[in-house]
């Protein structure tokens, strides 16, 4: 199914939760919200539920309005951060109970509803748990029959609000893969929110980057990794090394000394140059060359690498960047150096 | 806090040496190592003369009362204590006494529920007057309560006029009693829920909602099993007051034997006319009560830790 967004806000008192959001989910793909605390993404998942509403804007499914629906009318499957499985109950009546829930003329007989919980309890793999109680499951355990249960009501929609955020990385990782995989499996249109790049990167077919209530860019993983169109999003996903600079004459400089980068017909003023540390290279400085000069000031070996800690700029106004360095020179502290990064962005600053 | 569990996570984790280095060096700044203070280690004598003190205690304002209630209810043999509670007054006591606590319970209950739920799961302005407001009957003398209802159902009340001109009784009647016992005993049920209802949040129900329940359907099938244990203790902390209630009562009940008279005023009644082993015969009903109430209270006790626990 196809979920569309449009113009979505929402209010807490003062605080923007969403502001003018828009956002289409293509049908079948497993979506990604991925952002900070408080950057927007659970509510807007739970306005897709129909567990809170949008102060303005529409949420479409397939076109038609999701908004005068009631959630158990949206054939949403909504996995909670904490599971939310009914404690009084078994883990076989928690996977029954949206099937018990149906109006008397919708609802299976019993030997139906056995077959069905039977068949998604051995779809997540946990059938010999069917007899037991919530409290007395692991962590993933739990997290395995919330999906069973979301999916026992065959939603259109599958909705996860931070599904590894409770598990330790272990659990995590492999919950992680097995979700991927089931995905592929059912097909149905998934969207979850995170805030661990990683796990976004590595789970969804395209991602959403939110911050304060706004969607920075959507994309895949690769796209919002290698092209970020924002410095938000630059930042938030992957590692960054991060300089203020200047553009002035075609020449982006810093510390008032242009740095040998080229700023491609980006107006004069405040600038923010990014790039990714492995795209940084960093050479023993040459006297008179036009770029970034650094000492060295620390250095830390772990494992193959050879990580450099570089003091940028003068007393003033200087710097630490972090950067790996080739193990083929021999670097010492307090050497002077060349900083040349090979690929970034450079993003005006914001007024 | 000991070095051990540190110890134990250094191992699982394997941290690079520098990093369990300063873990190490930071647990030793946290944990300095305190002096054995419980009491245990206090000398036998102490320990025996608390332990004495509190029994004595005990014995001379619970035990010795008790065993006094059931010694005077028995003084004139079992005969006059089965004569004394087929009294044809004290049957009418123990019939009011049922009937006004199972008024109060069921709308104290439903009430209870219904705050509890309010005051939980949703978050409006003026939700800590309504805590506030719902918790003074405890500190409102019960004289108190049944004069304020005096002063508005009684002949001379604000409403009394207008009852009477529509031939409905509410001092010294059933109503009366009933509405004077519900104040007194209105916090109980409430003041259970609330806690576990708060702590529970209402992620549960969000779920049954979400997977097509009703409102109705999840109330019942979510939201009540997940408290049942606390109702059960509010409901029986509520009943037992119920029962025993007697300053507001006294107030709005008229003391007419054999008609508005519960078994706290009819044992006072039994008293004054100089009918001692009566009286304690009656009075051994409501110790029998609070015994009872005492033991479902630790059996509930411990399932109750269980729900908030899971």
């Amino acid at each position: 199914m196809r979920i569309s967004v449009i113009d979505a806000s929402k209010r807490f008192g003062d605080f923007t939760a969403l502001d003018r959001v828009n956002l289409d989910v293509r049908s079948g793909e497993l979506l990604a919200l991925l952002g900070p605390s408080g950057s927007g993404k659970t509510t807007l998942l739970r306005i897709v539920a129909g567990l809170d509403w949008p102060d303005d804007g529409q949420v479409q499914f397939d076109g038609e309005d999701a908004l005068s629906r009631p959630a158990g009318k949206r054939r949403v499957g909504f996995v909670f951060q904490h599971y939310a499985l009914f404690r009084h109950m078994t883990v076989f009546e928690n996977v029954a109970f949206g099937l018990r829930a149906k109006p008397r003329a919708e609802r299976p007989g019993e030997t139906e509803i056995r077959r069905r919980v039977d068949k998604l309890l051995d779809l997540v793999q946990l059938r010999w748990l069917a007899e037991r109680y919530p409290a007395q499951l692991s962590g993933g355990q739990r997290q395995r029959i919330a999906l069973a249960r979301a999916l026992a009501i065959e939603p259109k929609v599958l909705l996860l609000d931070e599904p590894f955020g409770s598990l330790d990385a272990k659990v995590r990782k492999g919950l992680r893969r097995w979700l991927r995989n089931l995905h592929r499996e059912i097909h149905v249109t998934s969207i979850f929110v995170t805030h661990d790049q990683e796990e976004a990167l590595e789970v969804a077919d395209r991602i959403v980057v939110m911050d304060k209530g706004h969607i920075e860019q959507i994309g895949t993983p690769q796209q919002v990794y290698s092209n970020p169109q924002t410095p938000f999003v630059h930042e938030f996903i992957g590692e960054s090394v991060v300089l203020p600079v200047f553009v002035q004459d075609n020449q982006v400089r810093f510390d008032g000394r242009p740095i040998g980068i080229v700023p491609k017909g980006m107006a004069d003023g405040a600038a923010t140059l990014f790039a990714r540390p492995f795209d940084v290279t960093i050479l023993p400085a040459r006297a008179g060359d036009a770029d970034l000069k650094g000492v060295v000031k620390r250095i830390h070996g772990i494992g193959p690498a050879r990580r450099l800690e570089i003091e940028i700029g003068n007393e003033q106004a200087s710097r630490t960047i972090e950067i790996d360095a080739s193990r083929s020179r021999q670097w010492h502290v307090g050497q002077a150096v060349s900083v040349r990064p090979e690929q970034y962005h450079l993003f005006p600053d914001r007024l | 806090m000991s070095a051990l569990p540190i110890a134990e996570v250094m191992q699982e984790t394997a941290l690079p040496e520098a990093l369990s280095e300063s873990v190490a060096a930071r647990a030793a700044i946290q944990a300095p190592i305190l002096p054995r203070t419980d009491v245990g280690a206090d000398p036998p004598a102490v320990k025996w003369l608390v332990i004495a003190v509190a029994a004595g205690f005990l014995g001379l304002f619970i035990v010795l009362p008790l065993v006094c209630v059931f010694g005077q209810a028995f003084a004139n043999g079992i005969a006059a204590y089965a004569a004394a509670l087929t009294d044809p007054d004290t049957l009418s006591a123990i019939r009011l006494t049922l009937i006004v606590a199972a008024i109060s319970v069921a709308v104290n209950t439903v009430f209870g529920v219904i705050g509890a739920w309010a005051i939980a799961k949703f978050e409006f302005r003026g939700k800590n007057l309504l805590i506030t407001l719902i918790e003074l009957p405890f500190s409102v003398s019960p004289v108190i309560a049944g004069l304020v209802f005096v002063l508005l159902f009684g002949l001379q009340g604000y409403l009394g006029p207008w009852l009477a001109g529509h031939d409905v009784k509410v001092i010294f009647a059933l109503p009366g009693i009933a509405l004077a016992t519900i104040f007194v005993t209105f916090p109980f049920v409430v003041r259970e829920l609330v806690p576990l209802m708060q702590q529970q949040g209402t992620d549960e129900e969000e779920a049954a909602l979400s997977l097509g329940a009703s409102g109705l359907k999840t109330f019942f099938r979510v939201t009540l099993p997940n408290v049942k244990w606390a109702l059960l203790y509010g409901v029986l902390l509520c009943n037992a007051r119920a029962m025993g209630e007697f300053g507001a009562v006294s107030v709005v009940s008229g003391h007419v034997r054999g008609a508005t008279n519960t078994m706290p005023l009819h044992v006072e009644a039994l008293y004054d006319s100089y009918q001692f082993a009566a009286a304690f015969a009656v009075s051994s009903l409501l110790a029998l009560l609070a015994l009872v109430t005492l033991v479902v209270k630790a059996l509930l006790e411990t399932r109750l830790a269980k729900e908030s626990r899971s």
